[in-house]
């Protein structure tokens, strides 16, 4: 039985938050249903979530594997790991005043993100087929409920139903894409599939591409790389805002390093094939981030835009298929996760008496109103826009940087032409807070997003000065992978 | 420390007056620069005589500067002879202008500007003659271009000043292209930039060419060439020294600093400093001898007839620096610094002079409205007797005279026995040098003697220099007198390489010294001939018959009007290059800048608001439109793959 | 064999022409029942390929209660057919257009490049034979808490995301309604039920706010 436990060593993270889910449901349900009971069941679940980093965080750098080769864990998925639950654990943290105000808090609110997580958490681990599809559905599913979770709110509901319908299709053509790869290989293990596909046969192989494709597909949906984006604005939109925050943080987070072990546990036989269609989704998302987010109006929608773009970014880094690249991108993620939670935290505190402010011209004259939350966004915004010395430049010099290092100057040109493209639609932001005529006063930020959005800037501003942590550890999760 | 106080004393002075020059107010600033070039100049003749008769040279490493793949530049001040003789130059005429200045700025309200900038030009000067690489040169290059830029346009309210500032910006820029190429082109084919490993390495290159649209071009020439070309900017050579005679706008001690003593004269010192390369390349110094005597020739004949007092002696320099250039490129150039360094002596008394002139007569510098001065102001016409007497080269052929005397006519023997075709630059010289005695005197005649043609307000109030001005004047005219006599020995006599050391290089059949020696006798005599028909014609001109000049003028009214309009440089560059510069900046800016930037960049926005609109109206919110759209991207992807066969490696 | 090839054929083009006739179908009730019998074929492929057990699951489960989940609801709400289709019409030429060139796309990589295209696969499990004396599903049951444990569990907590998913999404607790609640009448005695009201002559009885609910 020890044995048994201790063998199981790897997936306690999984186990966990799995069984806190399960305990806080229980708890949840035999408690009266009021606002405090669903509050204290909600940090409950942060304590779950906190845990469960403690374990991934002592977890042994050496690289374990579960179940027959189909759960892995070493420094990679520890990275991760840690940057999905924190993702999960700060939008947790603010849904509880959101949902207060808009007479929406309930208990299964924390239980549905923690099992969102345990999805989130297999696809980082996931090494074979079954794993990666378990680990999404299970993702997706609970991300689909969290999406109409105002079930009252029309968009909120349209939003979960969009989402759903479209998770659906895009699960048809990675289940389509799997069992082609499975029918040409013979097998859905990533090590297996990746000993067999190689080589001239396998580059030769279309029907095995084809998978591929479809696969890469389903994923792309996900992150969200366009030309599968195109739910993104729509639920980004509808859902409750503290969802939003989730849906930007976390899952983008998994899905791509769902993407990198996919690519490289399973298909390093195949890198130039995929290395194609991960520059064409990288460029696609870039361009029409930085060209669709101009004509927003409504600041959520906006961040929709501006995820995609920085998952094309994002996968700038993955196309060079090289050590430089994998550390860029997890260092990409690192800073994106910051930056987007901190923004995040400022959109659910933007209320008025009327309910919640999700138009920028709303923000007009917010530096008259509210000067530090304001000085907050336009960090936070400018750290997106990539600007130095905020830590999004960072970001965006590490993968630039990786991408010209392999050689691939369109793609890096492309990147920063977007990124000035790009810069434009952040610099609205700033001059309606700085210079518009100011509106109505907001409500004050409650005290939990105001913490979180005082830590994001500093982190944004002082990245530069504590950057090496971040760039060590992702230089050793990168080690992970043989190039 | 000793060398590090030399080089770093302008500097910290430049920035005490620049800085804290309105905390500390004028006096205090005048006085800490002043006092610092003095304390520079007399460290400056102890290395002097360290290294040029104790022959200790040194490197004195500052920092490290730049390291970046095979360039590797140290900051390093590199000392020896050349070096000694420079610094020797610069700091002593510096500190004698700084004194001076104290004089003749004294009702000007930007006094601590003004002795910053001087302070800061000598610092520049300074790094540009230690330099150990060619990057450090480049560095007191520019850094001597920008003093010189900020000191002519001083009186920034005068708008020829400012003209003439930036005039002598631009036309400097071309020639530091030039130098800039060269630099390139050094670091290109030897990998280093370091004046040593240069010098080690140059001989390789002898003979050897690279393809230039078609044709073999040999590498040292042109590399040499172009080095030229930025000495030619800088020393104000024949087609670049048209900025010299605007210059002049500049207060007159910035004259006599500037473009008389020190940067003007860096074009020559860098061309001796890199005789290893020059030596090399004898197409190249061809070239250089034919510049020089060219410009000699060209600049005395434009003296001739110049009214300006200042621009008479800016002519003169700028034909002197002529001289220096032939010296050089015969392969004589410890004539060349020789001449450099007792010119240095004359030409900066002679501008003082002037100035001192200028004091009293109320900024008067036209010598039509002078005459008859010589009594008025007694010392300044004896000082600038004495730098006439110099200039012009008086002294007994053969025996001992001023110092121009020692220094010119050794340039002019050299240049006979260099035997160039026709002994083209032997005669030039010579007829450049009756024509430099002939409007030296006729400056000395028309400033000092006859009858006064000025207002007689003016002549009334005009008084002689105080003595901080006619300290300076005075130990220059010492300078001027025996600075031939005592030094001809050692910088081109028979103890010329003990005296230089390794510091110059000279080919191996280069025997160009030996030779001047061995000359016929006429040749000795030749420019002393020159010199004395040129001081009689200007008697009888100006003294004799004052209606002659007028009646000449008259007779040959073409040539006049040619020589008064400076061989017409100006008209013409201001017609091929400023025009043209003009009407395409004129163009760039209606139909560049307005049609196609302006266009470009509205079009791009506009562009990506269209692609913004396109991409909002694709965002129909309908599921189906959503999952064709995957259904689309699916398709592109797969239709990718089947056109690449997948066989993509 | 040659007979199993048949059935094959039978079963898979039913199948596709089943599939096909879901969308084509005008009336949903119709496009339902097609549903059903796509199932129903998916099952007899599962038969012919030795999966009997799988095959009677899908049958059980689909075709028994999903697919009679559908058709409940397709009857409950009152679609209005005719204005979808009139969208479905519209648009689907250039969805054929997509659709048929990336299917066309696969059947000429697939014809032209074959199945295996020489890469050599990984070896399978071996599936038991009817010899071993090991059935179907007993070999599924041997591996399905063994070797897919994890698999098991992971698809038992989806499943537990869609049951929470649909009660939060659905269940209302609706105020005004009346519930039966057992503890709370047989709590009641007379001095909770009744109210002695001492009526004077002359005057109505107004009951207390109390009483009245």
């Amino acid at each position: 039985m020890t044995s048994f436990l201790t063998g199981l060593g790897p997936i306690y993270p999984e186990i966990i938050i799995a069984i806190g889910a399960m305990a806080l449901l229980m708890y949840g349900v035999f408690r009266p249903e009021t606002d405090a009971n669903a509050e204290a069941t909600g940090w409950l679940g942060v304590l779950v979530l906190a845990t469960a980093a403690m374990t991934v965080a002592l977890d042994p750098p050496a690289p374990a594997s579960l179940f027959e080769g189909a759960f892995v864990s070493d420094r990679f998925t520890d990275f991760a790991k840690l940057l999905v639950i924190a993702g999960s654990a700060f939008a947790l943290m603010l849904s509880f005043d959101y949902f207060r105000r808009v007479k929406s808090l309930k208990f299964e609110y924390p239980v549905l993100v923690l099992l969102a997580t345990v999805g989130m958490l297999i696809m980082v681990s996931a090494n074979d087929l079954i794993t990666l599809y378990l680990g999404l559905e299970l993702q997706s599913l609970a991300l689909y409920v969290l999406a109409a979770f105002r079930r009252d709110n029309v968009k909120s509901s349209e939003a979960g139903l969009k989402y759903f319908v479209l998770g659906a299709l895009s699960s048809g053509m990675l289940l389509y894409g799997a069992s082609l790869i499975y029918g040409y290989t013979g097998s859905t293990n990533f090590t297996a599939i990746a000993a067999v596909a190689q080589g001239k046969a396998a580059a030769e192989s279309l029907g095995l591409i084809i998978g591929l494709v479809f696969l890469l597909v389903g994923i792309a949906f996900k992150i969200s790389a366009v030309p599968f984006h195109m739910w993104t604005p729509d639920v980004y939109e509808g859902a409750p805002t503290p969802v939003t925050a989730l849906f930007a943080a976390a899952p983008k987070i998994a899905a791509l390093a769902l993407l990198v072990r996919t690519m490289h546990g399973a298909f390093p036989g195949l890198g130039p094939q995929w290395q194609q269609v991960i520059t064409l989704l990288a460029i696609a998302s870039m361009l029409l981030g930085a060209v669709a987010a101009i004509g927003q109006t409504n600041i959520k929608r906006l961040m929709a835009y501006s995820s995609i773009g920085h998952v094309g970014y994002a996968l700038v880094g993955l196309a060079p298929n090289s050590p430089e690249g994998m550390q860029s991108v997890l260092i990409y993620l690192a800073i994106y996760l910051v930056m987007t939670l901190g923004v995040f935290a400022v959109i659910v505190s933007l209320h008025r008496k009327e309910g919640q402010v999700v138009e920028i011209a709303d923000l007009a004259g917010l530096s008259k109103t509210n000067l530090p939350l304001a000085f907050a966004l336009f960090i936070l915004l400018f750290s997106l826009a990539g600007i130095p010395p905020l830590a999004g430049f960072f970001a965006k010099f590490y993968v630039f940087a990786a991408a010209i290092k392999a050689g691939l100057y369109p793609l890096a040109i492309i990147g920063v032409l977007s990124s000035v493209i790009g810069a434009y639609y952040y610099l609205r932001v700033v001059k309606v807070m700085f210079f518009d005529e100011a509106k109505d006063k907001l409500l004050p930020v409650p005290r939990v997003p105001g913490m979180i959005v005082v830590a994001a800037s500093v982190f944004v501003i002082f990245f530069a000065v504590f950057a090496g942590p971040v760039v060590d550890a992702a230089a050793a999760a990168a080690k992970v992978f043989k190039f | 420390m000793i060398y590090l106080a030399i080089v770093f004393l302008p500097l910290a002075g430049a920035l005490i007056a620049g800085f804290f020059g309105r905390l500390i107010g004028p006096r205090p600033a005048e006085i800490v620069t002043t006092g610092f070039l003095i304390v520079a100049a007399v460290l400056s003749w102890v290395v002097f005589v360290r290294v040029g008769f104790g022959h200790e040279t040194a490197r004195v490493p500052v920092m490290r500067w730049i390291t970046s793949g095979d360039l590797d530049v140290s900051w390093v001040l590199r000392i020896d002879t050349l070096t000694a003789v420079m610094l020797v130059v610069v700091t002593t005429v510096s500190s004698l202008v700084h004194l001076y200045s104290i004089g003749y700025m004294h009702e000007d309200e930007h006094r601590q500007r003004f002795f910053s900038y001087l302070s800061l030009f000598t610092f520049a000067m300074l790094m540009l003659v230690t330099s150990d690489n060619l990057l450090q040169m480049f560095f007191g290059w520019e850094g001597v271009g920008l003093a010189s830029y900020l000191l002519i346009g001083f009186w920034y309210k005068k708008p020829e000043a400012n003209a003439a500032a930036i005039k002598a910006f631009v036309v400097n820029r071309v020639g530091d292209f030039g130098f800039a190429l060269g630099i390139f082109g050094l670091f290109f084919v030897f990998k280093t930039i370091n004046l040593d490993p240069l010098f080690t390495a140059a001989p390789s290159a002898v003979g050897k060419t690279f393809n230039f649209v078609g044709y073999e071009v040999d590498i040292l020439t042109t590399l040499a060439l172009l080095l030229f070309m930025g000495a030619m900017g800088k020393s104000a050579q024949f087609l670049l020294h048209t900025w010299l005679p605007d210059a002049m706008e500049g207060p007159t001690p910035v004259s006599a600093l500037i473009h008389a003593a020190t940067m003007v004269t860096a074009g020559v010192f860098m061309v001796a400093r890199l005789s290893p390369i020059f030596e090399l390349a004898p197409t190249a110094l061809q070239f250089v001898t034919f510049i020089g005597a060219l410009t000699a020739f060209f600049a005395a004949t434009v003296g001739l007839v110049q009214n300006d007092i200042k621009r008479v002696i800016a002519y003169s320099t700028c034909s002197q620096l002529g001289y220096m250039f032939v010296a050089c490129g015969i392969g004589a150039y410890t004539a060349g610094i020789f001449h450099l360094f007792t010119h240095a002596f004359f030409k900066a008394l002679l501008f003082l002079g002037a100035g001192s002139v200028i004091h009293a007569m109320h900024h008067e510098q036209d010598m039509r409205n002078m005459g008859g001065l010589a009594p008025k102001i007694r010392i300044t016409y004896a000082m600038m007797l004495i730098g006439t007497l110099a200039l012009t080269g008086v002294g007994i052929p053969h025996v001992a005279g001023f110092a121009g005397f020692h220094s010119k006519d050794a340039i002019i023997e050299a240049a006979y026995a260099a035997h160039t075709p026709n002994n083209y630059a032997f005669w030039t010289l010579v007829a450049a040098a009756l024509m430099t005695s002939f409007y030296s005197w006729r400056l000395i005649f028309m400033t000092f003697h006859g009858k006064s043609r000025a207002e007689p307000e003016v002549i009334k109030h005009a008084h002689e220099s105080p003595p901080v001005m006619l300290i300076p004047l005075g130990v220059l005219a010492v300078g001027a007198v025996l600075a031939g006599i005592v030094f001809s020995r050692y910088f081109i006599g028979h103890d010329y390489q003990a005296f230089w050391g390794k510091s110059i290089f000279e080919g191996p059949n280069n025997h160009i010294l030996h030779d001047m020696h061995n000359v016929p006798g006429w040749v000795g005599w030749a420019p002393f001939a020159a010199m004395a028909t040129g001081f009689v014609i200007a008697y009888v001109y100006y003294i004799a018959a004052p209606w002659l000049p007028a009646a000449t003028a008259r007779a040959f009214r073409p040539l006049y009007l040619f020589l008064l309009n400076k061989w017409y440089f100006d008209e013409l560059y201001n017609w091929l290059f400023v025009k043209p510069a003009f009407w395409l900046g004129r163009f760039l800016w209606k139909k560049g800048d307005g049609a196609v930037i302006d266009a470009t960049i509205d079009g791009t926005a506009a562009g990506v608001g269209w692609m913004t609109g396109k991409a909002m109206r694709l965002q129909t919110g309908y599921v189906y439109h959503y999952a064709f759209a995957m259904m689309l991207g699916v398709a592109a992807l797969v239709t990718y793959f089947m056109f690449q066969g997948g066989g993509v490696q | 064999m040659a007979l199993t090839a048949v059935f094959f054929y039978i079963f898979a083009v039913l199948a596709v022409v089943s599939g096909a006739m879901v969308i084509i179908a005008k009336n949903p009730v119709h496009a339902v029942l097609f549903l059903i019998l796509a199932f129903f074929n998916a099952a007899g492929l599962f038969v012919l390929l030795g999966a009997e057990f799988l095959a009677m699951l899908l049958v059980i489960v689909y075709v028994g209660a999903v697919a009679v989940l559908f058709l409940f609801v397709v009857m409950m709400l009152d679609v209005d057919f005719a204005e979808l289709k009139a969208g479905f019409i519209k648009n689907a030429p250039v969805g054929l257009l997509v659709g048929g060139t990336v299917l066309a796309e696969l059947v000429a990589l697939f014809m032209a490049r074959g199945f295996g295209a020489g890469i050599a696969k990984a070896p399978a499990a071996v599936m038991p034979t009817a010899a071993s004396g090991i059935s179907n599903t007993e070999a599924l049951g041997r591996i399905l808490y063994t070797k897919y444990a994890f698999f098991f569990q992971g698809a038992g907590l989806i499943l537990l995301v869609a049951m929470v998913g649909a009660i939060v999404l659905t269940l209302r607790q609706r105020e005004g309604v009346k519930r039966q609640s057992v503890p709370v009448q047989n709590a009641r005695d007379p001095a909770t039920a009744i109210e002695i009201v001492k009526v004077p002559t002359g005057s109505a009885v107004v009951p207390s706010a109390e009483a009245q609910r």
